[in-house]
């Protein structure tokens, strides 16, 4: 290995930066620095010097961040977004996944490649993780919505909470519809008719 | 029967308003389109996802199709704007302290930019001489419509925009947020952003771009040359269906459900009453006192979706001026490709909707709205005049940027 990079990962999602942050040093990399906040980075780019800076594309601050690495003095060399035009399907998959390395100018392609790849694979797994929380939690919420909707079968028809699940069950089956499709109608209509 | 998909990216501003209206109000789908309407939070992202192709189409800056032939973008993909998508619509926006200032040095309420300049011209001057720092003015992209409004009035007031004040850029919905932690003293930006930040008392409307430069050029609709040579019965519907909602918008009487739609918090998510402002003309330059401005956005009429030639090589001089580009021939020949008023008439054709029969204008030379021959019916065009009385005449490109570069 040569030199050492620095490099400077611009993510206001500050799990997401440290999951990338993780990666780099795994990869051998000692000088990270992680910057949530876009105002700290007019402020600290100066003494950070980056060779490579990673952010995800979702930022709005993304045109700022542009304008200032062209720009600004306080920066030795511009930074431009690294493309390598060899390798489209690597932009595609970069854009896809939602990051974007800029580099300093005149830095070499096989030493900024390696980065963006890891860059690319972690981020894509942060996504997966945020869906599956996501569909976690719509579960979890789902699940609220029928134990609330056997609750009031069970007072309103005296049923059972086996009975009134299997009521909940067949109506959906019958409805071609989920069952948290049917339990939300009973609540709603519960709400809407009830005291 | 399914409609024909096209993904259309844009960016949270008042001009966005005939693409999404294009498909909310169902104007894509007569056409046989489906429009998946995909919201972006920055221009850089708009550039990329337009050039690796998830975007067929984009509500895109004006000068944006020519950043992308002039090899100013990291993706080199051909970028055309086959049509535009309304005239004005921007206004600039000064920190009340700064308007105090600007008022006592003489600044009309009216936003007439060459007095309302002179008196920005001093308020600078005297900080200049008490060693104050250089006032900040954002915009919300270099190569944009708005920088260059800026810096065309900065300049024609006698203030160097590079040596006299600091421009940045700030994304459109912070702009009110800068301005109010005085990380900036003023911007120029799209609407509803100057209403935003007069709403929440931070700042005060001095000027507008319509006033600046009257029907001056804004947003286009965007998409690579590919796309557009692949499909061209597709991108030939959408301007219709486009060209159809610009109409619509302009209507009065749907004034209202367009603010409505617009306001969504899928859409732009700012108030409904801010966005009519600007969409009805009712401007409010400080809170309270309203100003009628029925030209301020012009989504439709005054061929306002025509993509001029000119008003790509007008954007071209001013890239030159600034020193983003070297004025080369093959260079201007690049930028006045970049616009494809052929592609634009192609598609109006027996629409029953008139289209210009020229496809460059002397910007500048129409000091009242005036009647032309157009292809389909008449046209009224203009006032088309920059506030400083000079003119634009694309045949003389290289004068016009001869005498900026001496001024």
């Amino acid at each position: 290995m040569t030199e050492s990079l620095s490099i400077l990962v611009i993510d206001d999602n500050a799990i997401r930066a440290s999951i990338i942050e993780a990666g780099l040093r795994e990869a051998g990399h000692a000088s990270v620095r992680v910057i949530t906040d876009i105002e700290d980075v007019a402020q600290r780019i100066g003494e950070i010097a980056p060779d490579v800076v990673i952010i995800d594309l979702e930022n709005p601050n993304r045109d700022v961040l542009e304008h200032f690495f062209a720009l600004s003095r306080t920066i030795k060399r511009p930074i431009a977004m690294f493309v390598d035009k060899s390798d489209p399907a690597e932009i595609e998959a970069a854009v896809d996944a939602g990051v974007s390395a800029y580099v300093v100018d005149g830095l070499r392609k096989d030493r900024i490649k390696p980065i963006l790849d890891m860059a690319i694979v972690r981020f894509r797994a942060f996504s997966r993780l945020r869906d599956e929380l996501e569909a976690a939690r719509s579960e979890l919420q789902g699940r609220k919505v029928i134990d609330k909707a056997k609750g009031i079968l069970m007072t309103s028809r005296g049923l059972s909470e086996d009975a009134a699940y299997a009521l909940l069950r067949t109506t959906a089956m019958n409805q071609n519809r989920k069952i948290v499709e049917i339990a939300q109608a009973v609540v709603t209509a519960a709400e809407l008719l009830g005291p | 029967m399914g409609l024909t998909q096209i993904s259309a990216g844009y960016v949270p501003l008042l001009d966005s308003a005939v693409l999404l209206a294009a498909e909310e109000f169902g104007f894509a789908e007569s056409e046989g389109l489906h429009l998946n309407l995909v919201r972006e939070t920055s221009w850089a992202n708009i550039r990329d996802r337009v050039a690796i192709g998830h975007l067929d189409v984009a509500h895109m800056l004006g000068p944006m199709p020519l950043s992308a032939n002039l090899g100013l973008t990291p993706l080199d993909a051909a970028v055309i704007a086959p049509m535009a998508l309304g005239l004005g619509g921007a206004a600039i926006t000064m920190s009340n302290a700064i308007w105090d200032k600007m008022a006592e040095a003489g600044a009309p309420e009216d936003g007439a930019p060459g007095p309302v300049g002179a008196a920005l011209r001093k308020v600078i001057a005297d900080r200049a001489r008490s060693g104050e720092p250089h006032l900040r003015l954002a915009v919300v992209h270099p190569e944009s419509a708005h920088n260059y409004a800026l810096r065309y009035w900065l300049a024609a007031s006698g203030i160097d925009p590079d040596r006299d004040v600091d421009i940045v850029i700030v994304p459109p919905p912070l702009q009110a947020d800068a301005l109010a932690a005085k990380r900036t003293d003023g911007f120029c930006v799209g609407e509803p952003f100057g209403s935003v930040a007069v709403a929440r008392g931070v700042g005060r409307i001095v000027t507008t771009k319509g006033q600046i430069w009257q029907m001056s050029p804004d947003k286009v609709l965007g998409t690579r040359l590919q796309w557009a040579e692949r499909f061209p019965e597709q991108l030939a519907a959408l301007l219709r269906a486009a060209t159809r909602a610009a109409r619509w918008c302009e209507d009065p009487a749907n004034h209202m459900a367009l603010a409505a739609m617009l306001a969504r918090e899928d859409r732009l998510g700012i108030d409904a009453d801010l966005i009519l402002r600007a969409v009805t003309g009712k401007l409010q330059f400080e809170p309270g006192v309203e100003r009628f401005m029925p030209d301020f956005f012009v989504p439709y009429s005054r061929a306002a979706n025509f993509p001029w030639v000119s008003h790509a090589l007008w954007f071209y001089s001013q890239m030159v001026r600034w020193g983003q580009v070297a004025h080369k021939p093959q260079n201007a020949q690049k930028a006045a490709a970049s616009y494809r008023p052929d592609l634009y008439r192609a598609a109006l054709s027996g629409m029953g909707m008139p289209v210009p029969g020229a496809s460059s204008k002397i910007e500048g030379a129409l000091r009242e709205p005036t009647e032309v021959g157009a292809i389909g019916g008449h046209l009224t065009l203009g006032p088309d005049g920059f506030f400083d009385g000079t003119d634009f005449d694309p045949d003389t490109l290289d004068a016009y940027i001869a005498a900026q570069r001496g001024s």
